[in-house]
């Protein structure tokens, strides 16, 4: 099994996906590819499926929040890897977080289930089509969600620790 | 060979072939060499917990060898690590299940005031949601500390009223924690 380089991988997608594709740099020697959020699935079940290029392991999925960025607040990051030629890859998608919405990706990979729970619990990232959405590790009465930048991660409900204590 | 130390008669009236005393010092005497702990070990404080159990340090020297690991036939409580908010009704639930009398040993930074982890996720202390009578400190506490808590705990059930527990006092404490 020959191990491609990121130019082949690239060109390869390119030609598979002539929309869809935003742009593609390299970054300590791993691929990433930044996509729309419409042609997820397709992308994904592409790279898993292909013989070449045989990705067929979904390392990890998480979401990201920038909160500067108009209309780009939400990020969706693949990882995926090809265990044979030792060869991983980056997948990114940017959305606005007033409609946090991507496709479900696990008809693909079932491991993704649990995963995406935990993205839609700390992010609130919708995933259409997953059969049971609902928080995963943060307690079911939570309303918020707490990975969102305009949260503060210190707990509200502390008082022995005030500015005066670090001479603020 | 050492010698055998034995705990010391409470105070009372001794006379050939008698001895007087109330109740409640008998009472609290053997209560206190013979506490049951559960442990609740949630992380690396309940390691060092491990290491007081174990034969250096030999909780079993004061009585407390015997872990129960059911509620209903312990009498102490040690939560030893950080308790994240999901747990909190866990550890409720647990402390409900005790029988009456029941003491609470809080061990480490954590289980007292959330420690280091001031965050969205952790009980900022064990004390939000179940009445503590002793808190070690400590990041995590040495096994001489855990002991001196045990110590401690003795000390109170030994000098503890038999009827404190029927008290109208003790029943808004744990009112105050939602407990019935």
């Amino acid at each position: 099994m020959i191990k491609l380089t990121s130019e082949e991988i690239l060109s390869r997608i390119q030609s598979a996906f002539t929309e869809g594709i935003v742009e593609a740099y390299e970054s300590f020697g791993m691929l990433t590819v930044v996509f729309k959020r419409e042609i997820n699935i397709e992308l994904l079940s592409f790279l898993k499926q292909d013989k070449d290029l045989n990705f067929h392991f979904l390392t990890d999925l998480c979401a990201v929040h920038y909160p500067d960025r108009e209309n780009e607040e939400m990020g969706m990051i693949y990882h995926l890897h090809n265990f044979f030629t030792g060869t991983r890859i980056r997948l990114e998608c940017f959305f606005p977080i007033a409609d946090p919405t991507i496709r479900t990706i696990i008809p693909l990979w079932n491991s993704a289930n649990w995963q995406e729970r935990e993205t839609f619990d700390f992010y609130g990232v919708i995933f259409e089509g997953h059969p049971d959405l609902r928080r995963i590790v943060n307690v079911d009465e939570m309303d918020y969600f707490p990975q969102l930048k305009q949260y503060p991660l210190e707990d509200a409900v502390r008082e022995d620790k005030n500015d005066a204590m670090f001479g603020r | 060979m050492s010698e055998v130390k034995i705990v010391e008669a409470p105070d009372g009236i001794a006379g050939e072939g008698y001895f007087l005393t109330s109740f409640e010092k008998v009472v609290g005497m053997a209560r206190s060499h013979s506490l049951w702990p559960l442990p609740f070990a949630t992380s690396c404080c309940g390691i060092e917990f491990m290491a007081t159990m174990a034969s250096h340090y030999d909780l079993a020297r004061f009585g407390s060898e015997r872990m129960s690991f059911s509620p209903r036939q312990s009498d102490l409580l040690m939560v030893m690590g950080t308790i994240a908010k999901k747990m909190g009704p866990v550890l409720k639930h647990v402390y409900e299940q005790m029988a009456e009398p029941r003491w609470v040993l809080s061990v480490g930074a954590c289980a007292c005031s959330g420690g280091i982890f001031d965050t969205y996720s952790v009980l900022q202390g064990i004390d939000r949601i179940i009445p503590v009578d002793v808190y070690v400190p400590g990041c995590p506490p040495r096994p001489e500390q855990i002991l001196e808590g045990i110590m401690k705990i003795q000390d109170l059930v030994r000098n503890e009223p038999l009827r404190r527990r029927n008290e109208p006092q003790y029943k808004q404490l744990l009112a105050g924690y939602g407990i019935e």
